[in-house]
Order: C-alpha cells, then sequence, then structure tokens
C-alpha cells in the first residue's frame, strides 16, 4: 500500500509503545455486535497503471468540446482556460492545505482570497464579496435567505426567466422556512415581465431574483427591477450564470442590485461535468454583518506588517451555532484561487475583450441562424453569449440530427419549460471559430424545411 | 531536539494589484473572425474599475511567490483534528484532468456522458457499501452541505408520515454546523451533555414525540466511538424519530463497523476526509449522503441509475427534497475519490483505518502525562489533550503557534467546545512513525519550554514571516478588499 508507511516492525514497536497487543485490540471502544464480520465487498485495488487504464475508457465514453463541436451553455460554459491557471493551483501548497485557520502560515491562500474579494467587488459594482461559495445555485439561495433576514419579510418573487436549477435549488433551501414563494412570468422579449412584477410586488416582498443575463441568454432590464423592487423595500438579488458578461454589460450594482450572487465557472475552471464550481457572493457594506460564509480582512502583524486572516466570525457556525447567518463551513477556496489567476491574466483589456468576442460571435451565429427558413428567434430582448433558437421540426429532432453530425447543438427547453418543444438555447463562446458556427448552421440548414 | 523549521529565503510580495501597470497584458486571444457586434450605450459599461493590468511571468511569479507562504499536506505533517488531512495521492490529480473528464459539459445528452454517470453509478456503490445505507445522493458540495440535505430528507419524510415535530437533539460534542443546519430545516436544538461518550439514558431523558431527530457524530469529536449507538438508536426510533450521523469520522470506521448496521438513519461523508481528496486552501470538498430504503425517496433529484447496461439520470422522484445545488454534484472530487477507492481495495481501506488510530494511539501514550487527556476512553482516529497543566500562563494557542517555529501546522484548537483549552490531534494513517516522533519530540520540548522559557511561547511564531495577528483589529474595522 504505497500511500501507508508502517511496515511491520514499525507496527510491532508501536503497539508496544501504545502498550496493547494487536491493531485488533485498539478497537475494544467498538461493541462487537455493530462490528462488520466480513470483508467490504469492493473491487480488489488496482495498480496505478491500470487505474489509469479504467479511468481512461470512461473518459473516452464522454463527449466533450474535443470530439465534438459544442454549443452547449446553460450556467457552464466552455471558455479558454490559459496554461498557467492549472500550472499554478497545482502547486500543492495551494491544494493540499486546509481552511486557513493558521494565519500566519497560511498568508498564499489568505492573501489570494482578498484580492479574489476585490476582483468580485469590481467586477459586481458591489462593496463587500464572500471568501466564495458551493457554486452560483447555491449562492443565489443564500442570498435568497439574506434578504429575509435583512427585510424581516416572508415574500419571494423569482423570475420564471432565471435558470431552472437555481430556482429549483432556492425552492429547497426555503422549503420549510414558512417564505411564499412566487414565480414571475417572462414576456415576448424573454425578459422578466415587468406589468407582473409590479403586480406581485407589495410591502411583504423581500426579494425579487433576476437573472443577469437570465437563463435564456436574454440582459434583464435590472435598473427597472431594482427601481421597483426598491419602492416597495425589497431587496434585488441579480443571479449572474455567465460572469464574463460583466466584462462588458453594467455592474448588477451600478443598476441598484442589493446581492449579487453568481456562477464563477467560467473564469478559468473546467467544465467537469457539473463541478466544482464556484459560487460568488457579494453584498452592500449596511448588509456586512448577515453576509453569509467566510471573509477575509486586511490586519498588521505585531510588528506592523500587513497580512490577512479570516475575519468577521462571530457570524459563522462555530461561534453562533444555531443562530449563524448559514451553516456554510468549506467554501471553494482553490476555485476561488483559479478565478483570481484567470482574472489576473485577462485584467481591464482582456475581461472586454473576451466578452466582446463572445457578443460578437453570438450576433453572428444567431443572425445566421435567424435567416434560415424553418427557424426563428423567438425572443427579442438583446442577448450576450446563448439565445434561444425556435425550431419547426422540434428541438429534440434539430438537436440528435446536429449530434450525427458530431455537434452538441444546444439544450432542449422542453424539459424545464412544458409547451415549447421546438426551443433549445445555443452557446457561442470565444471558444467557437467562425468555421464551426458556419458549420452548425449548414448543418441545421441540411434539415431545414 | 532538532528543529524542522529554520529561517530561510522569505519572499516579500505586494498585492496583485499593486503590480499593475497599464498597457501590460497576461493574456492572448486569437483575432476576432466575425464583425463586432454593438451594444447599446444604456447596457454597456466603460471598463471594470481596478481590474489590474499584468504580463504573464507577472501572474505566475505573484502566486508562485505566494504559493510559498503557505503549508500544505505535501510540506509535512498536518494534525488538524477532525479535519483529516491526510496525504493527497497524485495520480487522482491526473485522473481529474484526463480531458473526457475534466471537458465533459452536464447537459451532454445522457447517451454521449455514459463515462460520466458509469463513475458516478459505481461511487455511490461504493459508498453505499462502505457505509451500510441503501441509497446515496452525491449531490451535496460539501459535509455541512450534505448535513442540511440529510435533515432537509429527514423533514420531508417524517412530513410524509403526517408527522410534524419540531424539534432536534444535539450532543455537545457536535461540530458547529449541526445546530446551524438544524435551525436552517426549521428545528429549535436541543443539547444534551455527553460526558464523552452519549447515554442512551441522556437521549431517553429529552426524547418525546416532539423530536424529529437527533444528531450524532460517531466517533465523535473527542476521537472516542460512541459506544450504546445501537440503543441510542432504539430510544430515538421508538418515539418515531429518526438519527443522522455526522460522517465527518468516518476515517476511523472503514471495513470495521458500518454506520447502516448501527440504526442510524442517515449519514454525510466528507470526500475529503475519508477519501483523500484535497482540501484547496478550504475547498472543494464533496459531502454525498446515504440513507436507508426509506428515506431514498427522498433524497435531491437527480440520482444516477442502471437501466441493463445504461446510466441514467432519474428525475421521475415525486417525493424528492428537490436540487440543493445545480446539476449533479462536486464531480471533479467524485473522481478523486473514486481512484482512491479503486487504489485502495477493501483491505486498504481497513488498513488505512486501522493505522490511522494506531498513529493516534501512538502520539497519545507519548504525550499522555505530559498534556493532560481530559478523556481516558480508547482514542480512535484522533485524541484530544486540554493545557491544563501547561506552566507560565501558557495556553492552547501559544502551544500552536510556537508549534509552528518546530515546522509543523499546529492541531486543531479549542475545538470540541467541551474541553476547556482543548488540542486535538489528528496525525491520518498517511505519516511514518519517524514523523510522529519528531512531531511528539517537538510538543513535548514546548511543554518544558512552558515552564522555562514561556515568553517564547507566548510571542510564537518567531520564525514566520509574519508574526501574530490583530485580529480583533480586523474584525472591528472590516477592510475586505483593496481599495488603492
Amino acid at each position: 500500500m504505497r500511500y501507508i508507511p508502517h511496515t511491520e516492525e514499525d507496527i510491532r514497536q508501536m503497539l508496544e509503545t501504545v502498550g496493547v497487543g494487536s491493531v485488533e485490540a485498539l478497537f475494544e471502544g467498538v461493541p462487537a455486535a455493530v462490528r462488520l464480520n466480513r470483508p467490504l465487498a469492493l473491487p480488489a485495488p488496482a495498480a496505478e497503471s491500470e487505474l489509469l487504464r479504467e479511468l481512461g475508457r470512461l473518459a473516452a465514453r464522454n463527449a466533450t468540446a474535443a470530439s465534438h463541436l459544442s454549443f452547449l451553455g446553460g450556467g457552464a460554459y466552455n471558455h479558454f482556460i490559459p496554461a498557467v491557471v492549472d500550472q499554478l493551483i497545482s502547486r500543492s501548497e495551494f491544494y493540499t492545505a486546509y481552511t486557513p485557520y493558521q494565519p500566519e502560515i497560511s498568508q498564499g491562500t489568505l492573501q489570494a482570497i482578498f484580492e479574489y474579494q476585490t476582483l468580485i467587488c469590481q467586477l459586481t459594482g458591489m462593496d463587500a464579496a464572500n471568501a466564495s461559495m458551493y457554486d452560483g445555485a447555491s449562492s443565489c439561495a443564500e442570498g435568497v435567505l439574506m434578504a429575509v433576514r435583512a427585510t424581516r419579510r416572508r415574500k419571494v418573487l423569482l423570475s420564471r426567466a432565471l435558470h431552472p436549477e437555481y430556482r429549483a435549488t432556492v425552492a429547497t433551501y426555503c422549503r420549510y422556512l414558512e417564505l411564499e414563494m412566487i414565480e414571475i412570468p417572462f414576456d415576448a422579449a424573454g425578459r422578466t415581465e415587468p406589468g407582473e412584477l409590479e403586480r406581485l410586488l407589495d410591502k411583504e416582498t423581500a426579494a425579487v431574483v433576476a437573472g443577469y443575463p437570465n437563463f435564456f441568454g436574454v440582459i434583464e432590464d435590472l435598473a427597472a427591477i431594482s427601481a421597483a423592487a426598491h419602492d416597495c423595500g425589497a431587496y434585488l438579488v441579480a443571479a449572474v450564470q455567465e460572469p464574463i458578461a460583466l466584462g462588458l454589460l453594467k455592474s448588477p450594482g451600478e443598476l441598484g442590485a442589493d446581492i449579487v450572487a453568481g456562477e464563477g465557472q467560467s473564469f478559468g475552471i473546467p467544465l467537469s461535468y457539473g463541478g466544482p464550481y464556484l459560487g460568488f457572493f457579494a453584498a452592500r457594506k449596511k448588509d456586512l454583518r448577515s453576509m453569509p460564509g467566510r471573509l477575509v480582512g486586511e490586519t498588521v502583524d505585531s510588528e506592523g506588517r500587513r497580512g490577512f486572516v479570516l475575519t468577521l466570525a462571530t457570524r459563522e457556525q462555530h461561534i453562533r451555532r444555531e443562530k449563524a447567518t448559514s451553516n456554510i463551513c468549506s467554501n471553494e477556496g482553490l476555485c476561488a484561487l483559479m478565478a483570481t489567476i484567470y482574472l489576473s491574466l485577462l485584467g481591464k483589456q482582456g475581461i472586454r475583450e473576451v466578452a466582446k468576442q463572445n457578443l460578437a460571435k453570438a450576433e453572428y451565429a444567431k443572425q445566421k441562424i435567424a435567416a434560415l427558413p424553418g427557424f426563428s428567434l423567438p425572443f427579442a430582448g438583446p442577448t450576450f453569449n446563448e439565445f434561444v433558437v425556435e425550431a419547426q421540426e422540434g428541438a429534440d429532432v434539430v438537436l440528435g440530427r446536429l449530434e450525427a453530425a458530431g455537434i452538441l447543438g444546444g439544450i432542449a427547453l422542453d424539459r424545464w419549460y412544458g409547451g415549447m418543444p421546438g426551443r433549445f438555447l445555443v452557446c457561442v463562446t470565444e471558444q467557437n471559430s467562425r468555421e464551426e458556427i458556419d458549420t452548425l448552421v449548414a448543418a441545421l440548414a441540411g434539415g431545414g424545411r | 531536539m532538532k528543529s524542522l523549521g529554520t529561517t530561510g529565503l522569505i519572499l516579500n510580495e505586494k498585492l496583485i494589484f499593486e503590480h499593475s501597470d497599464p498597457g501590460r497584458k497576461g493574456y492572448s486571444l486569437p483575432a476576432l473572425d466575425v464583425p463586432e457586434a454593438p451594444l447599446s450605450a444604456e447596457l454597456a459599461r466603460n471598463e471594470v474599475p481596478g481590474f489590474p493590468e499584468l504580463s504573464e511571468v507577472d501572474v505566475v511569479r505573484h502566486f508562485t511567490r505566494l504559493s510559498t507562504w503557505n503549508y500544505g499536506v505535501d510540506s509535512g505533517l498536518y494534525p488538524l483534528g477532525s479535519c483529516t488531512m491526510k496525504y493527497n495521492p497524485k495520480v487522482n490529480e491526473v485522473a481529474a484532468r484526463l480531458q473526457g473528464l475534466a471537458g465533459a459539459h452536464p447537459y451532454a445528452p445522457e447517451h454521449l456522458a455514459q463515462g460520466a454517470l458509469a463513475l458516478m453509478y459505481h461511487l455511490q456503490q461504493a459508498l453505499a457499501e462502505i457505509s451500510g445505507f441503501s441509497a446515496v445522493t452525491l449531490q451535496p458540495a460539501a459535509g455541512a452541505h450534505g448535513e442540511l440535505t440529510g435533515m432537509l430528507v429527514i423533514r420531508a419524510c417524517l412530513e410524509a408520515r403526517g408527522d410534524s415535530r419540531k424539534k432536534v437533539i444535539i450532543p455537545d460534542t457536535a461540530h458547529g454546523t449541526n445546530p446551524a443546519t438544524a435551525a436552517l430545516c426549521g428545528y429549535e436544538v436541543v443539547p444534551v451533555a455527553s460526558d464523552g461518550i452519549l447515554s442512551a439514558a441522556a437521549v431517553a431523558a429529552v426524547m418525546d414525540g416532539e423530536v424529529a431527530a437527533l444528531m450524532i457524530t460517531n466517533p465523535n469529536t473527542l476521537g472516542l466511538f460512541e459506544s450504546e449507538i445501537t440503543e441510542i438508536c432504539n430510544v430515538v426510533h421508538a418515539k418515531g424519530g429518526l438519527v443522522y450521523c455526522d460522517g465527518a469520522n468516518l476515517n476511523a470506521l472503514l471495513g470495521i463497523a458500518r454506520p447502516g448496521d448501527m440504526g442510524i438513519d442517515v449519514m454525510h461523508f466528507n470526500l475529503h476526509k475519508t477519501f483523500a481528496t484535497p482540501h484547496g486552501g478550504g475547498g472543494p470538498g464533496a459531502g454525498p449522503v446515504g440513507v436507508t430504503e426509506e428515506l431514498a425517496p427522498f433524497l435531491p433529484v437527480p440520482l444516477v441509475v442502471k437501466d441493463g447496461e445504461v446510466f441514467r439520470l432519474d428525475y421521475d422522484r415525486p417525493h424528492s427534497v428537490g436540487r440543493v445545488k445545480a446539476f449533479y454534484g462536486n464531480f471533479g472530487i467524485l473522481v478523486r475519490a473514486w481512484a482512491y477507492i479503486r487504489s485502495m481495495g477493501p483491505q486498504g481501506l481497513r488498513h488505512a483505518t486501522e493505522m490511522a488510530v494506531l498513529n493516534a494511539n501512538y502520539i497519545r501514550a507519548r504525550l499522555e502525562g505530559t498534556y493532560h487527556l481530559p478523556h481516558r476512553r480508547r482514542s480512535m482516529h484522533e485524541v484530544v489533550f486540554s493545557d491544563r497543566d501547561l506552566g507560565g500562563d501558557c495556553h492552547t494557542l501559544d502551544v500552536a503557534k510556537r508549534l509552528i517555529d518546530y515546522g509543523y501546522h499546529p492541531p486543531t484548537i479549542y475545538f470540541p467546545l467541551v474541553v476547556k483549552g482543548a488540542i486535538m490531534i489528528e496525525p491520518t494513517e498517511t505519516e511514518c512513525v519517524e514523523v510522529l516522533d519528531e512531531f511528539c519530540d517537538a510538543m513535548l520540548a514546548i511543554a518544558k519550554e512552558t515552564q522555562e522559557n514561556p515568553d517564547l511561547l507566548h510571542q510564537a511564531p518567531l520564525k514566520t514571516r509574519t508574526r501574530r495577528f490583530d485580529e480583533t483589529a480586523a474584525a472591528r474595522n472590516p477592510r475586505l478588499k483593496w481599495e488603492g
């Protein structure tokens, strides 16, 4: 067993020091009645080479952007990851460390998180960001819980154009908290319906939650939503599933959001079949003490040198126990580090340029597809890097046809939105060349009517 | 006594923003091959204010330097009790980065994701076998997330029985997340004192028809096996409640005993603790949850199922509590955990547990008598001492900081809360006897210093790049971002 160093002689000597006759005797505290009296029924150990062969075979059974042309988005995006990101996060001082409880020997993690918090504030236009959360959906749920705490109200309005899995996660988190959850319909633009929002908002409303961009890729009129919410004293929670958009779009903070909860996977984190991803969370200064999650703050050491520590722990579960602002313990530190490295490499110009490329390529694809007979764009609102297509022949038929041509052409929406059999979500990023987009369009046209 | 920590080349490093120089670029993008698209002025921002501008080498050097200020398992012994910092096998990192795994999109059609689904299915089965439960969800992203999931499942099950109870019993040895989780599920917390081991009689005294569940950690946070566990489960079940087990310390039981066989109804796994996935400076982890057959219908959707030779995601579960995150779980972590289980096999997992327990007891034997041992029962994978008998007005924090000077990450301190001045040491199975001896020698030398030169401890650490921080100032006047 190459991970366990003990020789027979080591074990003998150690047992002698402990003062027991056998390893078995160390388990005297475990009553015989609950002992397992057989070996675990698991496969025999695999040597390193066998393991890699086995996993290689499994890996080969998955489609990726290397085996297919991919236009899949929907909250998980195929963006380019510079080589630097994986090289740096592979430094084991980063990835084999724990939560930085001992700041004198964890300054690497702590300073990187402080930089991460700063970058998220700059990007979202907010005052304070935490040291990360599990993912966009759970971060959004924590945003709702925080708005409920801050407003002491019990009604929550969720846009139906918000990512369906974010809505489902919010519903699960709030399941037993006696909150009223209401969904706001979307309009012909693919945006949260303003009239319905006005009608549903009242003095009982704690939060309005909207995607930015939303699940259909449509850029919501966040300023109007926040004005309406604030008129009733409700919080606006902006959920960002594609944060590359923030390189180009006005920040949610500037448009009046009180809480910005989002998914950071686009910032240098691999798709990994859905996780681990990076939940980011930012809020206003006045709500600092009711924010969930860990926070890193600047301070000085006993000789006056700048350094960083975990701070405001009085909000946290290990001190406040059942009164804690959330039960969050782990964060996604290494994913936050990936995002910090990615954003540092891109910098001021790069984040804008990559956002512009996403927008331009998606617009190019949109126009080409809209011009095809049998296809249309059902939503009129402005989009960023993904958009909904309506196919006369049905989404499943079209996507199946594309797949046969080696193209993952989009995500059918009918599974979440009944009565939309023809609609699918297409995502185009900087990774898709014009040639790839043209191939997609030609494949769509090949079966169009 | 030789000290492993020495002073050496300690590099200084500014914040990334302080390196910025307008016009520098650290990225490259292909030339735009489609026409630029306009965005209306009403929607667009000018720039992201404050973002840095750096070359690639600036970024590489910055984070490389930061990494040298960190201590990880690969740097040396990391005896954080209850956090279980064991060696992270390197092949698992290679595995998780295979293009077919790291590059798989969660919305790829199921028949084009059979490798990922097969791996998840086999991991679900393996975790069920290891823990003795009927069904396992891989969706929760961390231990505390698993707790939330498990407690939601309990509440959903009770409500389906038409039984809306209001209280949850939590022993004083519990993890701090347990009461917070119970509160998130709308429960009121009833504490119960344990005296090291929770007695069935103590549970019976507070158990009534209003109690939905008991949350217990086994082995508990004192590193002791809850020997009355079966009786405790019987007491709770007899009054219609359910038993939740915090699986943080499952690494002490692999192949020895299974929580599912003890009468426990729900348990979460901390994959990073038990199955050697790295914790990345605070995450990501993964917190799968195992349940009995009765509770299986309430698990989050989707579950991975096998139909003949085909694996698929099952959303058709009408009693499910719903989702606790988007997609299916921290797949990259699941890959590492699966690789670990495959590398170890059944004998290897049991051997790991045996050596973890041997190592903890070895440290106990070497330090007992010098450090105060508040509970005398046989330790499992970790041992808890206290600062009671130290000299020179030295406390647990001083010992911890002084250990850094000797070249070690300190143990968990001031936890569990039931031991005043607790020092909780968990060496794990991947440390050899020479390392344990050196660590114990350092602990003994420090105990001696508390008598002979206590000031040294009060001032420690002395050899690190920075000294003790003013944590009060950080909380009083929070500076949570760089403002130039």
